[in-house]
């Protein structure tokens, strides 16, 4: 399988702490990624490096087998989305518009959206519960219908690697499964491999072939999600005890 | 996001507006001027009293009214996309406060127009290095120390300019004050800035796309493959060029580049493609009417054109405001 993201010996610092230490990593075509850990694990520092939006403190990221930071920005963003974590609207733009910036790495300097950019926006609008929202004004959106903008403007910008920080924030129940569901299928069909910054494990354990658990010590430990995810090494990640309970094939974990 | 065919129509239908407002001007004045002889004014026929104030006095002001407006709509605009705030305008990072403080002290000196006219841009230059190397200082180079920076500099020139004000000649007085109101009287040859608004204009369009997502953060330009720290820079340094220039031309005319930019994006969105040009066209247009008006309404006194720009422009910042407020509430 070719290796969408190669990570070699990897280790990521904020504020002089090291919270990644000699991460090594695969991801492949269609592979979904859970990342878990406590709050100021450093879970969204090592996405946003991963992503090339910071510079790792040691180590090698290759993106589609090319070294990351030599990649120019605007090929590695047609390679590449980002989810980010909050989404902070300073001027009015509407909805539609907004989706559309998912095609600003695919257009030349002085294109214009096409006809065929906006049936993109307008079927990622569509996918996420968003139909009759073009024309809406971002700035009167709910924190949800704003997350579900988000997820739409990446998969406008449709990268063959999507990072997600939190893609679940601020979404009610029956809209955490469907753009679960969206994602899965999103990888499944087109081969998109999937990194997400997650925090119910068992949401991970359903929807993610693959975990990484992020200590905030610099420890990490990573492998398939029916290995990682369980009561023991999740006590363990969170400091505090849960129990795994098995219903219908699903695990789901519960703090005691 | 408006088609490009309606944006274009939009443009048409400005740059009729900036026409009609520069053939207003030049007919408009104390000194009656038949259609007629305006048109044989510009085209070198009269040679005649009439084609010597339209094509001497009334032209060379109109354009310099117009370059003036257009710069500091432009500069308003880039500078709320840099600032990411809708209510920056050109003068809030210093730039006008350097420039009056060279104005102010050529004009203590009792130096000549082309030397007051070079310590103001010597002035905002100084202001926009100073603020630049202080606001980068740490690297960080974020909105919030920029726009922290950038007040406190402005405050620093209004003191010595207040000094400067407190200490100067009483006969002085006036045309300092003036120059701070904005004053298109002794504008000079409208060329030079003329130049620089369309090589502004040139140097901002094909950046257009990419300041749409800087308008939307820095973080999110960078995912989508924006080079955001170059990008900043040099629409700080086009910003802070055109508002030096204006303000060499015209002294500091208040409330252009605030608020034009701002109808303008109630009108057609915040697509900086269709919002620099039609900011630019509208900004220019307002302040050759403001222009006019300020040397027609009590004529033969004349006032200064930035009086009339502010007196336009508070009620419909305050209206906006208002709105905004409103809409933040619900």
């Amino acid at each position: 399988m070719n290796s969408l993201l190669t990570v070699r010996g990897l280790a990521v610092a904020v504020g002089g702490r090291t919270v990644v230490r000699a991460l090594d990593l695969e991801l492949g075509a269609g592979e979904r990624l859970a990342i878990l850990g406590r709050n100021g694990a450093g879970k969204t520092t090592l996405l946003h490096t991963l992503a090339g939006l910071r510079p790792p403190a040691a180590g090698h990221i290759d993106l589609c087998g090319a070294e990351l930071a030599q990649t120019p920005p605007r090929l590695v963003a047609q390679l590449r989305g980002v989810l980010l974590q909050q989404q902070v609207d300073a001027f009015p733009a509407s909805v539609l518009e907004t989706a559309l910036i998912g095609r600003h790495p695919w257009l030349k300097r002085w294109a214009w959206e096409s006809a065929a950019d906006a049936r993109i926006a307008r079927a990622a609008l569509a996918a996420v519960d968003l139909a009759g929202f073009a024309a809406r004004d971002v700035q009167t959106l709910s924190g949800g219908e704003r997350q579900r903008l988000a997820i739409a403007t990446l998969l406008t910008q449709q990268p063959r690697l999507a990072l997600l920080d939190e893609p679940l924030s601020h979404l009610d129940l029956n809209h955490q499964i469907a753009a679960l569901q969206l994602l899965s299928r999103t990888a499944q069909e087109t081969g998109t491999a999937l990194v997400m910054v997650m925090h119910d494990p068992g949401l991970a354990a359903r929807y993610c072939d693959r975990a990484l658990l992020v200590h905030g010590d610099g420890r990490v430990e990573s492998g398939s999600a029916a290995a990682m995810l369980t009561a023991e090494r999740l006590s363990a990640l969170y400091q505090h005890p849960l129990r795994m309970v098995e219903a219908d094939g699903q695990r789901c974990f519960l703090p005691l | 996001m408006p088609s490009r065919r309606r944006a274009l129509l939009l443009l048409a239908a400005l740059a009729a507006l900036a026409l009609a407002s520069l053939v207003a001007a030049l007919l408009a004045g104390s000194y009656a001027v038949a259609p007629g002889a305006v048109w044989g004014a510009l085209t070198g026929a009269g040679q005649d009293t009439a084609g010597a104030v339209v094509s001497g006095l009334r032209l060379p002001r109109a354009l310099a009214a117009f370059a003036c407006g257009g710069l500091l709509a432009l500069a308003g605009a880039l500078m709320q996309v840099l600032l990411r705030n809708p209510l920056a305008d050109p003068y809030v990072l210093g730039i006008s406060g350097g420039a009056a403080v060279g104005a102010l002290l050529a004009m203590l000196a009792g130096l000549a127009l082309a030397w007051i006219n070079l310590l103001a841009f010597a002035g905002a230059f100084a202001a926009m290095l100073l603020v630049f190397g202080l606001a980068r200082g740490d690297g960080s180079w974020t909105q919030t120390r920029l726009l922290l920076t950038g007040v406190i500099v402005a405050a620093g020139c209004s003191a010595v300019v207040a000094l400067i004000l407190s200490v100067a000649p009483e006969h002085q007085l006036r045309s300092m004050l003036f120059w701070l109101m904005g004053d298109l009287s002794h504008a000079g040859t409208p060329w030079p800035a003329l130049l620089v608004l369309a090589l502004g204009l040139a140097a901002a369009l094909p950046l257009s796309r990419d300041l749409n997502l800087l308008a939307r953060g820095d973080l999110i330009a960078r995912t989508l493959g924006v080079q955001v720290r170059g990008l900043r820079g040099a629409v700080y340094v086009l910003a802070s060029l055109l508002t030096a220039v204006a303000v060499t031309t015209a002294g500091s005319v208040g409330f252009v580049g605030l608020v034009v930019p701002h109808l303008v994006r109630l009108a057609v969105g915040n697509d900086q493609r269709v919002l620099l040009p039609a900011a630019t066209l509208a900004g220019g247009s307002l302040l050759v009417i403001a222009d006019t008006l300020a040397r027609t309404v009590v004529a033969p006194q004349q006032l200064p054109v930035g009086v009339l720009t502010a007196l336009l422009g508070v009620p419909v910042f305050l209206y906006l405001l208002s709105r905004q407020t409103k809409g933040s509430a619900t």
